[in-house]
């Protein structure tokens, strides 16, 4: 748990970049500080860890002032990313995923293990990887091994300034997706900067509003995009809110079970004969691990050949915790129209279509409106009460 | 591999020419220096370079690692300045005031190639440890490394080439610098080529030449290898591609 009280950053020139911020972190929980350039936001993330001093107020993580501890030991407890990676060019992908351990003192064989394990982690497979130089690396795949290393001493607590900040968006996107999977796991206390919107509100569990310094709201995306606290926030979060409203939603929370699956080792003919009965054009397939393989037709079955041999194979899943919008966009490329949900292990636990996001646009498009027609009402209503004021007069 | 061909070609020549200019034991009136003393001013060329290189080495790189640090980083702009100023005053001239402020003799030689040889190394040591990009320096330090940690297990390591570079560079110089040591009585190969001047004859002007060109070309060559051999594999692509 991070604690932050009347936290203020004052610099010599008298320029102020942090004004009386107050917040709390919760254990575990994913927590954004939003705003544009120069609100703050990353003044604020490097007095958790002291790399930037305090003006006043205090910090607390786990109720114990930073202030009493070694700076060096903190930080090594903490797990911190930036923006330029900052990788060592001259250690190695092991070495550079080491570095806390190193400074930690483990062991030379825990090390290497830490390392092969967060590479598994971040989606590098160690034997190609942990040799190689930074060099070597793309920039998605050094991103990853900075957020490896990040992990690297275990820290309860992480800190990243946008460390997604310098890719392309198609591997920013993916890098997201797959961070948010390992969050799922891990359970890490995270403090994330950002100025992308759409990122903070995929992202985090509660989102800091920065602006000149100052917290603006401090709330959860759905309560910040549904409740903005003033204009400032308004215009920050934008005026197209159906469609942001979809960011708002991950899949588990509108996908529905599958309707037929089917085992690839199950007969064709019989498989034709559930589908008829059940009047689904398309049944899911996995394996006896309950693995997703694809999809299979109704029209493509064929008595003399397998299902093995008949299904169309998934260009696209989405995870249960891909935000709705992105899932619209994959649906575009899946083969039949309707965009399978697996988890971590690729099993299958769900379906999302064309028609239930309909549903879900339909009826916040229902929310927005009857929102806009409250307001109008307002804003009637209180000009009516000036003019009897201004007669009154 | 072409590199090393020319390289054995011309210290091949280079031995070539001295065996042959020492083989020649008088010509005219005027003596040959001895194969022991060929030998021994060779010895003593590379002492003089040796010792004002290491004192340089020793007293550059703190010195270039302690302008980069805030507390002294004002004096960096005046330092570089000088550093390059420095270069630019004419080797005899250098040489010439050390052997009248100091006396002629082995020491005022060490002591001008040793200001000679500083002034790269300070200005080679402060760029390659500005060179190393900050943010790998901020993710060192938001690990939690100390300020010693960071000094040592990355900016070094990181400008290690730099460093090296320009002590190869002030080497070979100074290689070239010291036979005109000899003008001041500082004994090394300068002799022989100061009195082949003196009496016009070239074939001993040569026997002092050769043997320091192949002093310099042979200390280039090991340096270079040093300087690859202390970078950082991670590095070499980079700086190759």
């Amino acid at each position: 748990m991070i604690r932050l009280e009347s936290v203020t950053k004052t610099y010599p020139g008298g320029t102020t970049a942090v004004k009386d911020l107050s917040l709390e972190v919760k254990q575990g929980e994913f927590c954004i500080f939003l705003g544009p350039s120069g609100c703050g936001k990353t003044t604020s993330l490097k007095m958790i860890n002291r790399l930037i001093p305090l003006s006043s107020g205090r910090i607390f993580i786990d109720d114990v002032d930073t202030m009493q501890q070694d700076p060096n030991v903190l930080r090594r407890n903490i797990g911190y990313a930036i923006q330029g990676i900052g990788l060592f060019p001259h250690l190695t992908v092991a070495e550079n995923i080491a570095t806390v351990p190193k400074l930690k003192k483990w062991s030379k064989e825990k090390q290497r293990s830490v390392a092969e394990d967060l590479l598994e982690l971040v989606g590098l497979e160690p034997d190609t990887f942990i040799d190689r130089y930074p060099s070597e690396l793309s920039g998605g795949q050094q991103q990853r091994v900075g957020v490896a290393r990040c992990l690297g001493g275990n820290p309860p607590i992480l800190l990243m300034d946008e460390p997604f900040g310098a890719i392309d968006p198609i591997t920013r996107n993916r890098l997201q997706d797959e961070f948010l999977k390992i969050q799922d796991q891990l359970k890490k206390t995270i403090v994330f900067v950002t100025h992308d919107l759409n990122e903070a509100i995929k992202m985090g569990d509660k989102i800091a509003l920065m602006r000149n310094g100052e917290l603006m709201q401090y709330a959860d995306p759905t309560t910040l995009l549904n409740a903005p606290k003033d204009q400032f926030v308004r215009d920050f979060i934008g005026a197209d809110r159906v469609l942001k409203g979809l960011r708002l939603l991950r899949a588990r929370d509108v996908m529905q079970d599958p309707p037929v699956t089917i085992l690839d080792e199950d007969d064709p003919s019989e498989v034709k004969a559930r589908l008829d009965q059940s009047g689904m054009p398309w049944a899911m397939v996995s394996n006896a691990k309950g693995r997703f393989l694809g999809w299979i037709t109704a029209d493509e079955l064929e008595p003399g050949k397998s299902v093995r041999e008949t299904l169309i194979p998934p260009e696209v899943t989405a995870g249960p915790g891909t935000p709705l919008n992105e899932a619209l966009s994959l649906m575009f490329n899946s083969a039949i129209g309707t965009l399978a949900v697996t988890d971590r292990e690729e099993r299958m636990v769900g379906v999302l279509s064309f028609d239930i996001l309909r549903d879900v646009l339909g009826q916040q498009a229902a929310d927005l409106k009857a929102e806009v027609k409250a307001e109008a009402k307002a804003a009637a209503e209180a000009s009516a009460s000036n003019e009897t004021q201004g007669s009154g007069a | 591999m072409r590199r090393y061909v020319i390289l054995f070609l011309l210290l091949g020549v280079l031995c070539g020419v001295t065996i042959w200019a020492t083989s020649l034991g008088t010509v005219g009136i005027f003596r040959m220096a001895t194969p022991t003393k060929v030998l021994k001013s060779t010895l003593r060329h590379l002492q003089i370079v040796a010792t004002a290189e290491a004192l340089a080495i020793l007293i550059g790189i703190p010195i270039g690692f302690l302008v980069t640090r805030r507390f002294f980083r004002f004096v960096s702009p005046v330092l570089v300045g000088l550093a390059n100023v420095g270069q630019t005053i004419p080797t005899l001239a250098f040489i010439g005031i050390a052997g009248v402020a100091l006396g002629l003799g082995y020491t005022a030689a060490v002591v001008a190639l040793f200001v000679y040889a500083l002034l790269p190394i300070i200005r080679n040591t402060y760029a390659g440890l500005r060179s190393v990009p900050p943010e790998v320096k901020e993710a060192a330090r938001g690990m939690g490394m100390s300020a010693w940690q960071i000094v040592l297990r990355v900016e070094f390591p990181l400008a290690r080439p730099v460093i090296i570079a320009g002590i190869r560079t002030s080497t070979v110089v100074n290689v070239g610098t010291a036979a005109v040591a000899g003008m001041i009585g500082a004994g090394g190969l300068g002799d022989l080529i100061m009195s082949g001047i003196a009496v016009r004859v070239t074939q001993l002007i040569l026997q002092g030449a050769a043997p320091a060109a192949a002093l310099a070309i042979t200390l280039d060559a090991l340096l270079g290898g040093v300087e690859t051999w202390l970078t950082p594999r991670g590095m070499r692509r980079t700086q190759r591609g």
